[in-house]
């Protein structure tokens, strides 16, 4: 689905990515792990199209196609799901009229007509449902005044709206309170299918043993350097990043 | 008695020619250019006016005379001659195109982005059309249900001819001859505008003039509007049209007044969409309007306005309020784009006691635009107890353009409670990539981050309008940002 070639990108020419490789296949799921500034949130930028990140050097490809060229919203109307990090708020714009916007602009993309109002009412039912989210916080204006774990959670409910090919979450689990963590994971859960893939950034095992990846990266430095099964995210919580940092520099 | 035509106004301006230059022998529907008195007493005689109103326009045009251009805006702009404007040019009845394939295709692409049929689009665009469109005789029928509850709902000069007590009761008592310069200058030139009525306690029925903006279209560039709501009486107006205006005029001077009596309420919207001039600064029409509204014991008076239009504006829509318990609302949207200019606010006068003001100003500015509010919330000795509220959001996109605030307070009683706020926010990348990154392309991430920051405002306009209007906010926008 997702195939990265020595991928390299910069911003105001620093160089934040510095060669990653990395395949991701429908079905599966990766964590990205590594420390603070290390370029995970960069790597999910740029895989979603963020301007501001200039790559250098490298390929993307999402399905055969290689969407280098591709805007932001061209590579979303293709299934790129981005969970972010830090979610901005846009007042005035209510979560519903956000996400009827976005489902009927991806819809506008494929030639089709706006989605009907009453099937938008019923899938906005249906996933808040899933995520546990009350009906009032959806005429909130969106990110505005949301606490840190709300914020997470109406990535997710998004998430469930668009119902992406790939999924990539950054950091989706912290702010998140012990049953808010169960309730986010669960939703990701019921929406994997073995046509497609979730990439989970994140700093702890903890989301891990909710969402069970096939496969873990530690990045580094802007470059995966090391890649293992889930007993890697166990082996990082137990030891930290120290002796990875040694293996590189040895 | 005889009809004062065409040939009487020739033969009247003949003589004078040589003062105001080289006349030749354009449409006779137009006036040679120039202002003197004789072209005050030409245009009201040629409305066949009464006596009094000719006077009433001859005094506001001495005053106009020795009254200086004022200065003190936030705008800057090479001032009109006025002596090169043309001050009469009767409603044109000849069509400037045969079809519609004749206008201007870009004017019929925004035309149609804003969902206006082809009937309202070619009436707009000034077509020639061989039916009788819908809405005329849709507004017959309204001006009969009106008349049935006692609205009057005509052009200002036919209440001139039919309704004169009223007309001379009113007109000049909130905005006088000598208001401001603009003010004068209409006052002693308008060609045309709107008269309303409402008889003491009557509600009207609908939102007057929306059945009829699309005759409005074209009226001149002296507009005068008076708007009565007696005791107890109720009325919505809309003055504008979202359709963009091609208007050959440079210069337009309004003037609106308001008046509500005791426990009456008007509700004033705009839409106004003029030529704001290309995106290099060239042409684009100068709004100098004065709108003042007054406001009697336990009345209420509302301004919503959206301006995306006009090259240079300077409108304060105000409001006087003289009784007891009044109120006065201002709610305001002002895009200014490319080299647009903007000075806008509101000013709240305060007389009676427990009086009460809203004042939420949006100001959008884009591209290399300047955009002020100026604001002026007076409390005077006598207001008890007066309270306002002022709101003033700014929204930039870009680092070319401007956001400027100017708000003035005079709070002479003790009592008073004023509250002001005011927020400067920008478009940031990272709300737009956000919006990309969901599917959502940079226009019309844009259009939601203006309609999210303008939704206040958005929402006190008459549903009708509001949608137009949002559709309004987007085209005004386009192409801001790279
Ligand atoms: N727009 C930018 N301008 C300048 N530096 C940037 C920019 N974006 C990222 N960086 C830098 O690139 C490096 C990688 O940042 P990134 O956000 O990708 O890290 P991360 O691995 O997600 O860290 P964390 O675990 O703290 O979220 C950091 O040093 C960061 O300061
Ligand atoms: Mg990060």
């Amino acid at each position: 689905m997702l195939k990265i070639e020595n991928l390299h990108a910069s911003v105001e020419d620093k160089a934040i990515l510095r060669g990653i490789n990395l395949e991701v296949k429908a079905g599966e799921v990766h964590a990205i792990m590594g420390p603070n500034g290390s370029g995970k949130s960069t790597l999910a930028s740029v895989i979603a199209g963020k301007e501001e990140y200039e790559v250098t050097e490298g390929d993307i490809t999402f399905n055969g196609e290689d969407i280098h060229e591709l805007a932001a919203e061209e590579r979303a109307h293709k299934g790129v799901f981005l969970s972010f990090q830090y979610p901005v708020e846009i007042p005035g714009v209510s979560v519903t009229n956000f996400m009827k916007t976005a489902i009927n602009e991806t819809r506008k993309a494929k030639g089709l007509e706006d989605m009907p109002a009453k099937d938008m009412l019923k899938l906005i039912r249906e996933k808040s449902e899933l995520l546990e989210i009350d009906r009032k916080f959806l005429s909130r204006s969106l990110n505005e005044g949301f606490s840190g774990g709300e914020k997470k959670r109406n990535e997710i409910f998004q998430m469930a709206m668009l119902e992406p090919k790939l999924a990539i979450l950054d950091e989706t689990d912290s702010g998140l309170d012990i049953d808010a963590l169960r309730i986010v994971a669960n939703g990701v859960n019921k929406l994997k299918s073995k046509d497609n893939a979730v990439i989970v950034i994140t700093h702890y095992q903890r989301l891990l043993d909710y969402i069970v990846p096939d496969f873990v990266h530690v990045l580094y430095n802007g470059r995966i350097v090391k890649s293992g099964g889930k007993e890697l995210a166990h082996e990082l919580e137990e030891k930290g990043y120290d002796w990875i940092k040694e293996e590189v520099n040895a | 008695m005889n009809k004062y035509t065409e040939d009487d106004l020739r033969e009247e301006l003949k003589t004078k020619e040589y003062e105001y230059g080289f006349y030749t022998d354009i449409e006779s529907d137009t006036f040679p250019v120039g202002l003197n008195e004789d072209i005050v007493r030409a245009i009201s005689h040629r409305k066949e006016e009464p006596e009094w109103m000719t006077e009433w326009r001859l005094e506001a045009f001495r005053a106009w005379e020795k009254m200086i251009e004022p200065e003190w805006a936030n705008v800057h702009y090479t001032k009109p001659d006025f002596q090169a404007i043309s001050y009469y040019s009767a409603p044109n009845s000849k069509p400037k195109y045969n079809s519609l394939d004749e206008v201007d295709p870009e004017l019929l692409a925004t035309f149609a982005k804003l969902g206006i049929s082809l009937d309202e689009q070619k009436k707009l665009s000034g077509v020639a059309m061989d039916v009788v469109v819908d809405s005329v005789s849709v507004a017959t029928t309204f001006k009969k249900t009106l008349g049935e509850k006692g609205i009057i709902f005509c052009s200002i000069s036919e209440a001139l001819r039919e309704h004169p007590d009223l007309v001379k009761k009113y007109i000049g008592t909130v905005v006088p001859q000598k208001d401001n310069f603009y003010a004068a200058l209409n006052s002693a030139v308008f060609s045309d505008g709107s008269f309303c009525y409402i008889p003491k306690g009557v509600k009207c029925p609908m939102e007057l003039s929306t059945y009829f903006r699309i005759n409005q279209a074209g009226t001149g560039q002296f507009e005068r509007t008076l708007v009565i709501a007696d005791e107890g009486s109720y009325v919505s107006y809309l003055e504008g049209c979202t359709a963009p205006s091609r208007d050959e005029n440079q210069l337009h001077a309004a003037v609106v007044e308001l008046i509500a009596l005791d426990d009456a309420e008007i509700k004033y919207s705009t839409v106004q969409n003029w030529y704001p001039g290309n995106a290099e600064g060239k042409g684009g029409v100068f709004n100098f309007v004065t709108k003042r509204g007054l406001c009697e014991k336990n009345a209420k008076i509302s301004w919503t306005q959206v301006e995306t239009g006009s090259a240079v504006t300077w409108k304060y829509p105000s409001c006087v309020l003289k009784g007891d318990n009044s109120v006065g609302e201002f709610y305001s949207i002002a895009v200014t784009n490319n080299y647009q200019q903007a000075d806008t606010g509101t000013k709240m006068i305060h007389l009676g006691k427990n009086t009460k003001s809203t004042i939420i100003s949006k100001g959008i500015s884009a591209g290399k635009s300047q955009n002020s509010y100026r604001g002026l919330v007076k409390i005077s000795p006598n207001a008890d107890n007066a309270r306002n509220f002022s709101q003033c959001d700014s929204l930039l996109m870009g680092n070319e353009c401007g956001a400027h605030t100017f708000p003035y307070i005079e709070a002479k009683n003790k009592s008073a409670k004023i509250e002001h706020e005011a927020t400067t926010s920008k478009i940031g990348e990272d709300q737009i990539f956000y919006c990309n990154q969901r599917g959502i392309d940079t226009e019309k991430a844009i259009a939601l981050i203006v309609n999210g920051f303008s939704k206040e405002v958005l929402n006190k306009l008459p549903m009708e309008f509001a949608v137009e209007a949002q559709k309004l906010l987007e085209i005004s926008l386009e192409g801001s940002v790279g």
